[in-house]
């Protein structure tokens, strides 16, 4: 490209009207997101503290930053990580595994009462947890299931797999209908129409999708908590047990909540192109 | 190779909309290039995507080779198709898409690999673009993968749906040349449909013309442009469009712009077994001979369109005042505002049905 030389036009009132109005919105978008991280700051911050420099009012800035509270949260994490790992790849997998095919059903193949199938799918997500979790209780216990990794997995599976149908499915509608015509003419079955036609064209939409059933299900705490003791209690319950019964816990509780929240921020910063591309797919020809 | 069949082929989209394609009957013999020419939802698509497997049918058949595959799903139909979008797999590289049907076939990997070559040679695609994805390429080249995918299959039918739709006007004359020439080498019977009537005229062998699901002719080229049987194929072939004017009818013709045109007996008995008292004359632009003051047709000269070659004259006729287009020759067009006068050899005048919009002709 050359450069062409532009003469610089006087700022007019106009001018300057906008420039002072893009001025503001600068601020107030600075105030949002600082206000949004600061938590966060004070977080990680805090973490570093040792205990006693923790909890003092106003906050210290100047203190000597220790890794005492990092040692002892990662003494402790194993099992609640491996949990926490096995319960969100494994249910993020069964999730994709089995809301593809169904959103297929639901948009570029449709079944005869797509709609209501759609409708139920996000009608699950109306009953507050709250009020199935004494019956989702009495079924574990009664499958044998309680405190174990595959409840986890399955109820995951099942919080996560509408939402899943209902983004894979608008990114399934994007697609051109030529394309699949083609694919249709070129000899390909159904199988081969999904995994080799439509899955590389969704495949940013499939990797957002992942990534918002992996940040739900590493956070999940509610499940986790009723239905889990020792043998699949994940990461939120190792946060919720570094609260000790007795003396200062903040510092240790802000190491463990960094540490918690590190391999999910480290996935999104990872599928942040895709991601953008995902979620502003149907915006965008 | 194989010839193609519609049989009352039928298409409706609701069930009490008027049918998308009505009743269609067409004949396309084994290595014809058939052109399916009309305006917008005139069924030409609909009638290709029938063929093609995509569209169910309502009613009647369709034949490919003396076998009806009315029910045969698309793949198994040898046919292969060229998209207006092309419709590339956007994943895969150029080689990948053009083998991908053979590779859906079981072709061996050798093979698939000597055929894309093969047809990479015969549409002058670089081998070095076909490790490209498509969306590195240009439209042009583009729509060459798009030919060459349907190539590799070696189909017994070629169909293409408005395949030049997309590219600039200087290489859509360029492709459009080297397809009907491809065509003509391969011998390859072939469905083409567009709603540009010059793709249709230098393209096809035959041209079937359609309008409002309903086949309206289908003949060659030159039969269409000389011998159309309704007011609408006149319309429709030809570039500019026919003139058509009403006119009452007369003694010996009929009274247009301050003469009397005159009409071959036939038309006339024809008219006058109708009971017309009017009927609507086509005059095609490049048959109005300009004549200095001594013509029969007299006008003014309301706009002039330079083409070069020559000049577009729209000219306002005398009584009736309606504006009708000639073509001059291009060096010395009349300005605009002067009165000017036109010849016009009485074969070149088309007699039409007011109401039908049928031909009348001997």
């Amino acid at each position: 490209m050359t450069a062409v030389p532009v003469r610089a036009r006087e700022p007019g009132p106009q001018k300057f009207r906008e420039m002072s109005g893009k001025v503001g919105w600068g601020i107030v978008a600075w105030v949002v997101g600082i206000a949004f991280f600061l938590p966060v700051a004070w977080m990680v911050i805090t973490a570093f503290k040792p205990e006693s420099a923790a909890e003092t009012w106003p906050p210290k800035f100047v203190f000597s930053p220790t890794l005492a509270q990092f040692r002892l949260v990662f003494s402790g994490m194993g099992p609640f990580l491996t949990h926490s790992l096995i319960a969100t790849t494994v249910s993020t997998l069964l999730v994709l595994l089995l809301g593809v095919p169904a959103a297929y059903a639901l948009s570029v193949n449709p079944i005869k009462h797509w709609r209501d199938g759609l409708f139920f799918f996000i009608s699950t997500k109306m009953l507050p947890i709250v009020a199935a979790i004494g019956p989702l209780y009495v079924i574990a216990v009664h499958i044998h299931l309680l405190d174990s990794i595959w409840l986890l997995i399955i109820l995951y599976t099942a919080m996560n797999l509408p939402l899943a149908i209902w983004m894979i499915r608008s990114f399934m509608l994007e697609v051109p209908s030529e394309l699949l015509e083609a694919a249709r003419l070129d000899g390909a079955g159904r199988i081969r129409e999904i995994t080799g036609v439509i899955m590389p064209v969704i495949s940013p939409g499939l990797v957002s999708t992942s990534l918002i059933c992996v940040i739900f299900a590493w956070n999940e705490l509610f499940l986790a908590l009723n239905l889990t003791v020792t043998n699949a209690a994940t990461m939120p319950m190792f946060l919720i047990s570094s609260v000790p019964q007795e003396g200062l816990y903040i510092a240790h509780l802000s190491a463990a909540a960094t540490v918690a929240s590190v391999p999910v921020i480290l996935v999104g910063w990872i599928a942040q192109r895709s991601l953008v591309r995902g979620l502003s797919m149907g915006a965008i020809k | 190779m194989a010839q193609v069949k519609f049989v009352s082929a039928t298409r409706m989209y609701a069930k009490n909309a008027l049918p998308a394609v009505d009743a269609l009957d067409l004949d396309i013999k084994d290595g014809e290039f058939m052109v399916l020419v009309g305006p917008s939802g005139s069924g030409k698509t609909t009638a290709l995507r029938m063929l093609a497997g995509l569209e169910p049918l309502d009613g009647g058949r369709v034949e490919i080779g003396d076998r009806d595959v009315t029910f045969v799903r698309p793949k198994d139909r040898d046919i292969a198709m060229v998209f207006q979008n092309y419709a590339l797999y956007p994943q895969k590289t150029v080689a990948e898409n053009m083998g991908f049907a053979l590779k859906m076939q079981r072709v061996p990997k050798d093979e698939r690999a000597r055929r894309v070559r093969e047809a990479a040679r015969l549409l002058d695609l670089d081998d070095k673009l076909l490790n490209r994805k498509p969306k590195q390429l240009s439209g042009g080249q583009r729509q060459r993968v798009a030919m060459g995918r349907a190539l590799v299959r070696e189909p017994q039918v070629f169909l293409m749906d408005e395949p030049l739709s997309n590219l600039d006007a200087k290489l859509r004359v360029q492709t459009r040349s080297q397809i009907a020439e491809l065509q003509r080498r391969l011998g390859i019977t072939t469905v083409y449909v567009t709603h540009d009537q010059v793709e249709a005229m230098t393209m096809g062998h035959r041209v079937a013309v359609l309008a409002d699901g309903q086949l309206q002719q289908v003949d060659t080229p030159r039969q269409l442009y000389d011998k159309p049987v309704n007011q609408f194929v006149a319309g429709f072939i030809g570039s500019p469009a026919m003139n058509l004017q009403n006119a009452p009818l007369t003694d010996g013709g009929a009274r247009l712009a301050g003469t009397i045109l005159p009409l071959p007996a036939p038309v006339r008995s024809a008219a006058g077994q109708a009971g017309l008292r009017e009927l609507v004359l086509g005059i095609r632009p490049e048959h109005l001979h300009l004549a200095d003051g001594a013509g029969e047709l007299r006008g003014e000269v309301m706009l002039v369109e330079e083409l070069g070659a020559d000049a577009l004259l729209h000219v306002r006729l005398a009584e009736s005042g309606n504006q009708v287009v000639a073509r001059t020759e291009g060096r010395t067009p009349p300005a605009p505002g002067q009165d000017v006068t036109f010849n016009v050899r009485p074969d070149d005048v088309f007699a039409f049905h007011p109401q039908t919009g049928a031909r009348l002709a001997g």
